[in-house]
C-alpha cells in the first residue's frame, strides 16, 4: 500500500477578496540580502503569484496570488527547491496587539519630538531675551505659540502615560506614570496661567521634552518585547506540528494539528514525532518517549498502547486514534502543575516597579513640603505653588524612565548575537540573580540528535556503504548513521523491512543494516551492550563482515567547560533527569556535576526546586522536555534549547540556539552585567535628583536649568546603557 | 516683530510637514523591516 498524502494549508490561507489569496510563511535560514533577492525572484517567477515580499527582520515571507489553480503547498515546495524550509504561519493575537501598540508609541514619539523641537526653537530666544532686551510682548507671543504647540501635542503624546496612570489610580494603586502625569499636567497648567499673567517663565519646553524622553524609553521597552514576541511566534511556526490524517479508509492528508479533532485517526510513520495524544489501533513499533519522561530506552508500541504528543516513532507505521489534540494534547497533570507554577512567578516585582513604588510618595511629599515651607516663610501662595511645580518637573523620572529600558534593549541585542533569545522582558533581572542551576540531561546537556560514537572502529569504505544503505530507512537511528557517513546517494533497489532493517544487493552480494538479529550479529551485540548500555546498536553485514554502530546522544561539545566556568562564578550546578541511573551517573561524572538524581518525575523536579527556593537559592532551570515545562515555570528563571518541546519553549524565559552550551554562560554574564548597569543608571538618576531638587526647593530652577538638567541626565543614562553591550573578561 | 508673526508660523508649518511625512511613512509600513530595507537600497536588480 503506497499512500501519497496531500497537504492541506487552507487553515492558514487568508482571502483578501477580489480573487486574491494571502499566506504568511516563517522561513528558516534567511539571513542575508542574497537570500532575500533569491526568494523573492524565485517565488515571483511562479505563475499567478502577485506578491512575494521577504521581511528580513522577522524572517517571514508574505505571499499573495490569484485564486485558482495555484496550490499553496507549491509555494512551500518552491522554497524548498531554493533551499529554504518554510512553515505556514498564523500571527498570534498577542503579536498583532504588540505591533499596533508599538506603532502607536512611535506616533506619540514623533508628535512629542516634533513639538519639543519647535517649542525649543521658541524657548531659546526667550531664555537669551530674558537676560538681554526682549520686549514683554514678544515674550508673550513666544509663550502663546509654545502653548499652541505643546498643549495639543502633550494631549496626544501623553496618552500612554495618562491612561496607565488612570488605570492604576482606579484600582487605588500608584505606578511610575502617576507622578509623570501629575507633573506634566501641572507644569502645562501652571505655564498657561503664568503666560496669561505675562510672567517671565513658562515650562512648556520642560513638560514636552519630558514626554519625549520618556516615550523613547517606552518605545525601546515595547520594541524589545515585540521582537521577542516575533521570534517566539516564528519558533512556534517552525515547530508547528502537522499530522497525517486519514480522510477516508485509504486516503490521507497532511493537516495542521489545529485542524485535528479527537476521534480522528492519524498515521504515524517511522521517524515522525507524534503531535497528538491517542491510542494505537493498528501497527507495531517502538517509541521514544524521552521528550515526555526523559527515559531514553524505547518503549514497544502495539494495539492499545497510549502515545503522547512528543513521542518519536522509531521503527514501524502506527495508526493512532486521537484522544486529545492541539490545546488538549498535554497530560492533564503537567498542565495543572504549570498553571500553579506560573501563578507563583507572576508575583516577581521588577526593579523598575520597586523603584517607582518608592519614588512617587517621596516626590509628592517633597513638592507639598516645598509649597507649605515657602508659605510659612512668608512667600505668596502663587510663588509657593510655582516653586512646588518646579520641584515636580525637575524630579520627574525622565532618566529613571530610561534607566532600565535602554539597558534591556542593549543587553537583549548582545544576547541575541550570542545565540540567546529572550521570551520574557524581565528575564534579564531574574537571570542575573540566579545562583543555582538545575539541568535536565536528555536534550539539554546532551545534543538532541543521535550520533555514532564508534565511527573510528569501522573501515571507511564500509562506513560510507552503510551510510548509503541507511538513507533508505526512516528509522532515526539509521538516519544518524547516514548523517555520520555524510551519505548523499541512496543505493538503488534497497528494501526496508519494517521493524527489522534495510537490505540491498550490491555486485551480487547482499548487504544489510538493522537490528543485530537481522544481520546475524547477536553475539557481537551482546558483548557490546556490556561496554555501553545506554547506546542503541545498529548492525551492518556484508557476507561475513559484521560491524556494530553504537548510536547515542552525545554531550554538548563544550558542556564540561561551561559547567566548570559556572562553578568558577560561584553558581551551583545540579542535574535532575528522568533517565535511568547508569546513563545519568555517566553524564554527571563526565561533566563533573556532583549533585544528580535519576528517574525523577516532573513533580519531584518541582519539589526539589521548591526545596532549593526555601533554602534561599535563586534557581535557574535549564531543560527541554515536556516533562520539564512545569519545573521551568517553577524556577526563578528558566532556559530551553531551541530543540525543546513546544510547551517548554513557550514556558522558558530564554531560548538558546545551536549545539554548544556556551549561550547559557553568555546569557548569565550579559544579564549580570546588565543588572549592574541598570543599578548604576538608577543611581545616576537619583544622584541627578539629589543635585537638582535642592535647587528646585530653593526656587532657583528656571526653565533653562530644567531643560538642561533633564536632557543631560537622560543622555548620561543612555550612554551608560551602551556599556551593557559587552562583558569584560575576568 | 512683524516679521516674526510670519516666520514663526512658517517654521511651524515646515515642521508639521515633516511630521506628516513621518506619520505617512509609518502608516505605509516603511519601518516594518529595517534590516531588509538596508539591503534593498544597495541590491542590484531593477
Amino acid at each position: 500500500m503506497t499512500m501519497q498524502a496531500t497537504r492541506d494549508f487552507s487553515h492558514y490561507v487568508k482571502d483578501l477578496g477580489s480573487g486574491l489569496k494571502h499566506i504568511d510563511l516563517a522561513v528558516e535560514g534567511v539571513s542575508c540580502a542574497g537570500c532575500m533577492a533569491k526568494i523573492e525572484r524565485g517565488l515571483s517567477a511562479l505563475p499567478d503569484v502577485t506578491l512575494a515580499r521577504v521581511n528580513l527582520t522577522n524572517r517571514r515571507v508574505a505571499l499573495e496570488w490569484k485564486q485558482g489553480t495555484l496550490d499553496p503547498a507549491r509555494l512551500i515546495d518552491r522554497l524548498a527547491e531554493l533551499g529554504y524550509k518554510a512553515y505556514p504561519f498564523e500571527t498570534e493575537r498577542a503579536e498583532v496587539k504588540e505591533a499596533e501598540q508599538s506603532r502607536f508609541l512611535l506616533r506619540c514619539l514623533a508628535v512629542a519630538a516634533f513639538a519639543t523641537m519647535n517649542v525649543m526653537m521658541l524657548s531659546v530666544p526667550v531664555w537669551s531675551g530674558n537676560v538681554s532686551d526682549m520686549l514683554p510682548v514678544q515674550r508673550d507671543f513666544f509663550h502663546w505659540m509654545s502653548a499652541l504647540i505643546a498643549l495639543p501635542a502633550a494631549a496626544y503624546a501623553g496618552q500612554p502615560f495618562f491612561r496607565s496612570a488612570w488605570s492604576a489610580l482606579r484600582v487605588r494603586g500608584v505606578n511610575m506614570d502617576v507622578p509623570i502625569s501629575i507633573g506634566v499636567i501641572l507644569a502645562l497648567g501652571m505655564s498657561l496661567v503664568e503666560t496669561a499673567n505675562h510672567a517671565e517663565h513658562a515650562f512648556f519646553d520642560a513638560a514636552i521634552m519630558l514626554l519625549t524622553f520618556l516615550l523613547v524609553g517606552r518605545f525601546l521597552d515595547q520594541n524589545m518585547r515585540r521582537r521577542t514576541r516575533a521570534v517566539a511566534g516564528n519558533l512556534a511556526a517552525l515547530k508547528a506540528e502537522t499530522a497525517t490524517k486519514f480522510v477516508s479508509a485509504e486516503e490521507i492528508s497532511v493537516v495542521p494539528v489545529a485542524a485535528i479533532q479527537p476521534g480522528d485517526v492519524v498515521l504515524l510513520r517511522p521517524g515522525e514525532r507524534c503531535a497528538v495524544d491517542g491510542t494505537v489501533i493498528d501497527g507495531r513499533s517502538e517509541i521514544d518517549q524521552s521528550l515526555i519522561t526523559g527515559e531514553t530506552v524505547h518503549v514497544p508500541a502495539e494495539q492499545g498502547t497510549q502515545v503522547y504528543a512528543g513521542s518519536l516513532n522509531m521503527s514501524g507505521s502506527l495508526r493512532v486514534r486521537v484522544s486529545a489534540a492541539a490545546e488538549g494534547t498535554l497530560l492533564a497533570e503537567i498542565t495543572r502543575l504549570l498553571d500553579n507554577a506560573l501563578k507563583a512567578r507572576s508575583r516577581y516585582m521588577r526593579l523598575a516597579d520597586r523603584a517607582s513604588r518608592l519614588y512617587a510618595p517621596v516626590v509628592h511629599v517633597t513638592a507639598l513640603v516645598t509649597v507649605l515651607g515657602w508659605v510659612l516663610l512668608g512667600a505668596s501662595w502663587h510663588d509657593a505653588i510655582v516653586t512646588g511645580v518646579a520641584v515636580l518637573i525637575i524630579t520627574c523620572p525622565c532618566a529613571l524612565g530610561l534607566a532600565i529600558p535602554t539597558v534591556q534593549t542593549v543587553a537583549s541585542g548582545a544576547m541575541f548575537r550570542a545565540g540567546v533569545l529572550l521570551n520574557a522582558g524581565d528575564a534579564i533581572e531574574r537571570l542575573a540573580e540566579a545562583d543555582h542551576i538545575v539541568f535536565d540531561k536528555t536534550g539539554t546537556l546532551t545534543l538532541p540528535e543521535l550520533e555514532v560514537t564508534n565511527a573510528a572502529e569501522i573501515p571507511a569504505d564500509l562506513f560510507s556503504l552503510a551510510g548509503r544503505l541507511a538513507l533508505s530507512s526512516h528509522h532515526p537511528v539509521a538516519s544518524a548513521v547516514a548523517q555520520a557517513a555524510q551519505a548523499k546517494s541512496p543505493l538503488v533497489g534497497a528494501v526496508e523491512e519494517p521493524g527489522q532493517g534495510v537490505r540491498a544487493e550490491l555486485d551480487g552480494v547482499e548487504i544489510r543494516l538493522g537490528r543485530p538479529s537481522f544481520c546475524g550479529a547477536e553475539a557481537l551485540a551482546a558483548a557490546r551492550a556490556d561496554v555501553d548500555p545506554a547506546a542503541s546498536i545498529v548492525a551492518f553485514s556484508r557476507r561475513d563482515e559484521k560491524y556494530l554502530f553504537a548510536v547515542r546522544q552525545r554531550l554538548r561539545p563544550d558542556a564540561e567547560a561551561i559547567i566548570a566556568a559556572l562553578k568558577l562564578r560561584g553558581i551551583g550546578t545540579e542535574m535532575l533527569s528522568g533517565d535511568r541511573e547508569p546513563a545519568v551517573r555517566a553524564a554527571a561524572a563526565a561533566l563533573g556535576i556532583a549533585k544528580w538524581r535519576a528517574g525523577v518525575t516532573p513533580a519531584q523536579k518541582i519539589a526539589r526546586i521548591e526545596e532549593l527556593k526555601r533554602q534561599g537559592r535563586k534557581v535557574m532551570m535549564v531543560g527541554d522536555g515536556m516533562n520539564d515545562a512545569p519545573s521551568l515555570a517553577a524556577a526563578h528563571v528558566s532556559m530551553s534549547p531551541i530543540s525543546a518541546a513546544h510547551l517548554s519553549q513557550s514556558t522558558a524565559d530564554l531560548v538558546f540556539l545551536g549545539k554548544p552550551l556556551a549561550p547559557v554562560l553568555a546569557a548569565i554574564d550579559f544579564a549580570r552585567k546588565a543588572l549592574h548597569v541598570m543599578r548604576q543608571n538608577l543611581l545616576l538618576a537619583i544622584a541627578y535628583n539629589a543635585l537638582a531638587v535642592p535647587l528646585a526647593i530653593a526656587g532657583l530652577v528656571t526653565p533653562l536649568i530644567a531643560a538642561a538638567a533633564m536632557s543631560g541626565s537622560s543622555i548620561l543614562v543612555m550612554l551608560n546603557a551602551l556599556r551593557a553591550r559587552s562583558v569584560g573578561r575576568s | 516683530m512683524e516679521v516674526l508673526v510670519i516666520l514663526v508660523p512658517l517654521a511651524l508649518v515646515l515642521g508639521l510637514a515633516g511630521l506628516a511625512a513621518f506619520l505617512w511613512s509609518l502608516r505605509s509600513g516603511q519601518y516594518e523591516d529595517l534590516d531588509g530595507a538596508a539591503w534593498r537600497a544597495i541590491s542590484d536588480d531593477d
